[in-house]
């Protein structure tokens, strides 16, 4: 595999990107249930926290910065975004009808 | 659930499925202690992380599988074939289809894929192992395990009975109370994570560990179709892993995504389901074109026609199978920008897959064909599957689909893709690779009488079906009056049917004729073969290669073969061969995630938990597993070399 492949003596990364994904999650719970706010502020907060946590979690957990080839991960997320773009506003426009 | 409503009861084709079962188990259990191979099952097949050990596990699953969703099939056209049957009652009836479809999409055409992939995409990018043996034993036993369990509903519990695509408001709580709709949700993750990892495990293993030589555009054409393939099963299936999710919550937990009442959006799961399963139907064609690629170009003696162009399509086929979805409910009602747009992209498919079927036509034109059972497959789907392929265009537009929406019509057009197409190249390539699972060939003889009686037998079934959709006969109707003129060629379908499942009682039987007196495989190289995997000696060697070969063409060993080396070994340049080690770990987890999917089915959260507390146990073992795996050493590379490759 990658030839900048090592061990670190204590994981602290995938530890700290643990916690602060734990704290992003139930910030997205206290919005929802607790924070009192209307529903469009509750949408618009827990959208900007899961964008906030996959970031995050790209960096902490999915090694993107560490890749041999920066060509793959961009192909790689640009294809990603395009799916995610398609299931999503594809959806919204779909089922529209019914809204 | 009341325990006297644990076992389904009331229909003597249950109680003789019961019999069936337990008599098959104690005949199982009797047989491996009687010939004392317990430990022989537990060393080399349970706990094997063999690709190709793995890769026969699957296809013997799906052979078993298709023999389960082919019983179903004939139940049905038993019951359709008079007018006013009373062998299958209403409810009867809809679980049979139920379990039919779902069986034959997810556990008999996934799998005999998946099997063939195993074994093959190795081989032929010139590789001893995939990149994750361990997640990939998983992935198997997490199928097997989803499998099971989906299977064993119709005697236990009761069997789903919502469709295939299990649509709400129909497979809600509501309306379907039992607990058969549980076994859908339950069984289908567990088996659809299996299925991701081994997506995720052959992306990786064909991008990293190709041959020296093989770049991309030198990969064969069968390994290029698993790689668009894992692509796409890396984005449809989270689509999948949601929505039963979301369902799973509905039916358990009494939350409202899908429901009637309270916000929940019924139609959502239809829309859901098909980013997924549209995806899900070229996951499994797609590789079948791979397949016949293969074949078409080793029996036709010559390089691949348009192999680029061949490449451009896969991509194509594999981008616009994201943007059609909707073709798949035009009749719900979404309006005019909608159905046109996804009208459009679904005809737009016709074009990438016409430029496939005319690249293997001119692979076989000036060829010098040989008539084999495999090539016999190849050049039966090529009208067969152009067949469905058009009438497909047909149901694509989307005002017409109006009249063909769930009709016979629609029947006919996908059993002609996905039998003329999938099936077809699963039986192609179950010849074709044979020898290198087992040693021996599959008797050809017998393998043109299944070829015949199959083909034959599906057309006759599936061709009057057109018509009868044409004259209103609506799918997943269990019986129909006498006045609508529909016997006659409801009869003929059924006796098409028949005929296919005596071609299936022939394949079995040839697989046991030839196990016994098949022509053992000698050569590593039987049909001349052109690609990698034939380098290699029959059956294959646990590392595959001694050496690493070189790759310098396209047709990798067609070319060693050409320039009158063939596939050299020199004993000097023989290194020890690091292998990783077998774990019993993977059918253990996959054994607690059968129990906790069962506890969910029964809500009987307890054994859930429990369960699932030995799944994590499982994971954080491995997480500190040192075990690096072991070599192999050249004396015994040597050893082996030397007795298999006789002839070199």
């Amino acid at each position: 595999m990658g030839t900048n492949y090592h061990h670190e003596t204590f994981p602290w990364k995938h530890i700290v990107g643990f916690i602060l994904s734990l704290v992003l999650t139930f910030a997205a719970l206290w919005i929802a249930f607790s924070s009192g706010l209307a529903t469009k502020a509750i949408l618009v907060g827990i959208v900007v926290l899961a964008v906030l946590q996959a970031v995050l979690q790209l960096f902490m957990f999915m090694h993107v910065t560490e890749s041999d080839s920066g060509k793959i991960q961009t192909i790689n997320m640009a294809y990603s975004f395009f799916i995610a773009i398609v299931v999503v506003a594809g959806s919204i426009w779909t089922m529209a009808f019914v809204l | 659930m009341k325990w006297s409503e644990f076992f389904v009861t009331g229909e003597p084709l249950i109680y003789a499925a019961d019999v069936s079962i337990v008599l098959t188990v104690i005949g199982i259990v009797f047989i491996l202690t009687y010939f004392k191979k317990w430990k022989w099952l537990w060393d080399e097949w349970l706990t094997t992380v063999d690709h190709k050990k793995i890769g026969v596990m699957y296809i013997i699953s799906a052979v078993l599988m298709l023999f389960r969703g082919g019983v179903d099939a004939l139940l049905m056209r038993a019951q359709l074939t008079a007018p006013n049957m009373k062998f299958l009652d209403s409810q009867h009836y809809n679980e049979i289809f139920t379990t039919h479809g779902t069986i034959m999409i997810l556990f008999m055409a996934m799998p005999f894929i998946i099997g063939l992939m195993n074994i093959v995409v190795p081989l032929q990018i010139g590789a001893r192992d995939v990149a994750y043996p361990y997640l990939n034993a998983l992935s198997f036993w997490l199928f097997f395990v989803g499998a099971m369990l989906f299977n064993i509903a119709f005697v236990i519990g009761g069997s789903p009975d919502a469709g295939w695509t299990a649509y709400f408001p129909l497979a809600g709580n509501e309306f379907s109370p039992g607990v058969g709709n549980n076994y859908y949700a339950v069984a289908l993750q567990i088996s659809g994570i299996g299925t991701l990892m081994t997506g995720i495990n052959f992306l990786v293993t064909i991008l990293k560990m190709r041959a020296p030589g093989m770049t991309l555009m030198r990969m064969p054409m069968f390994t290029w179709t698993i790689l668009i393939t894992c692509v796409l099963i890396i984005f449809a299936f989270p689509v999948l892993t949601v929505a039963l999710a979301l369902m799973t919550f509905d039916r358990l937990f009494d939350t409202q995504f899908f429901t009637m009442a309270n916000g929940g959006m019924s139609m959502l799961w239809a829309n859901l389901f098909w980013i997924w399963g549209h995806p899900e139907v070229y996951i499994v064609i797609l590789p079948s074109f791979g397949i016949f690629s293969e074949v078409v170009s080793t029996f036709a003696r010559k390089r691949l026609f348009g192999y680029k162009a061949m490449v451009g399509s896969i991509v194509g086929i594999a981008f616009l199978s994201f943007i059609v979805w909707v073709h798949h409910f035009f009749t719900m009602g979404a309006g005019a920008a909608v159905n046109s747009f996804f009208s459009i992209t679904t005809m737009a498919i016709a074009i990438p897959t016409g430029v496939k079927i005319f690249n293997w036509l001119f692979t076989l034109r000036k060829g010098r064909i040989r008539f084999t059972t495999a090539m016999l497959w190849s050049l039966a789907f090529i009208p067969n599957f152009v067949i469905g392929g058009v009438t497909g265009v047909m149901l694509a537009m989307a005002a017409a689909d109006y009249q063909y929406h769930n009709s016979y019509f629609l029947i006919a057009h996908f059993h002609y893709v996905l039998i003329a197409g999938t099936v077809f190249a699963c039986f192609a390539g179950l010849h074709y690779w044979y020898p290198k699972m087992f040693g021996h060939m599959l008797n050809e003889r017998l393998g043109k009488w299944t070829f015949w009686l199959f083909m034959i037998g599906f057309n006759v079934c599936f061709f009057p079906m057109y018509f009868l959709g044409l004259m209103g006969m609506t799918r997943r109707m269990y019986t129909y009056s006498a006045g609508l003129g529909w016997t006659p060629l409801n009869v003929v379908a059924s006796v098409g049917a028949a005929l296919m499942g005596i071609g299936f009682l022939v394949l079995c039987y040839n697989i046991y004729y030839s196990a016994r007196y098949g022509e053992r495989d000698m050569t590593g190289d039987p049909w001349d073969g052109r690609t990698l995997e034939w380098a290699t000696s029959s059956p294959v060697a646990h590392y595959n290669f001694a050496v690493i070969p070189e790759v310098k063409d396209l047709d990798a060993y067609w070319e060693m073969k050409k320039s009158g080396k063939g596939f050299e070994m020199d004993e000097e340049k023989l290194k020890p061969i690091h292998m990783p080690s077998n774990s019993g770990r993977p059918f253990l987890i996959s054994i607690a995630f059968f129990f906790a999917g069962f506890g969910l089915v029964f809500k009987w959260f307890t054994l859930a938990i429990i369960a699932a507390v030995f799944i994590i146990l499982g994971l954080i073992l491995r997480s500190f597993d040192d075990d690096d795996g072991y070599y192999i050493s050249v004396d015994e590379i040597k050893r082996t070399e030397r007795l298999t490759r006789k002839e070199a």
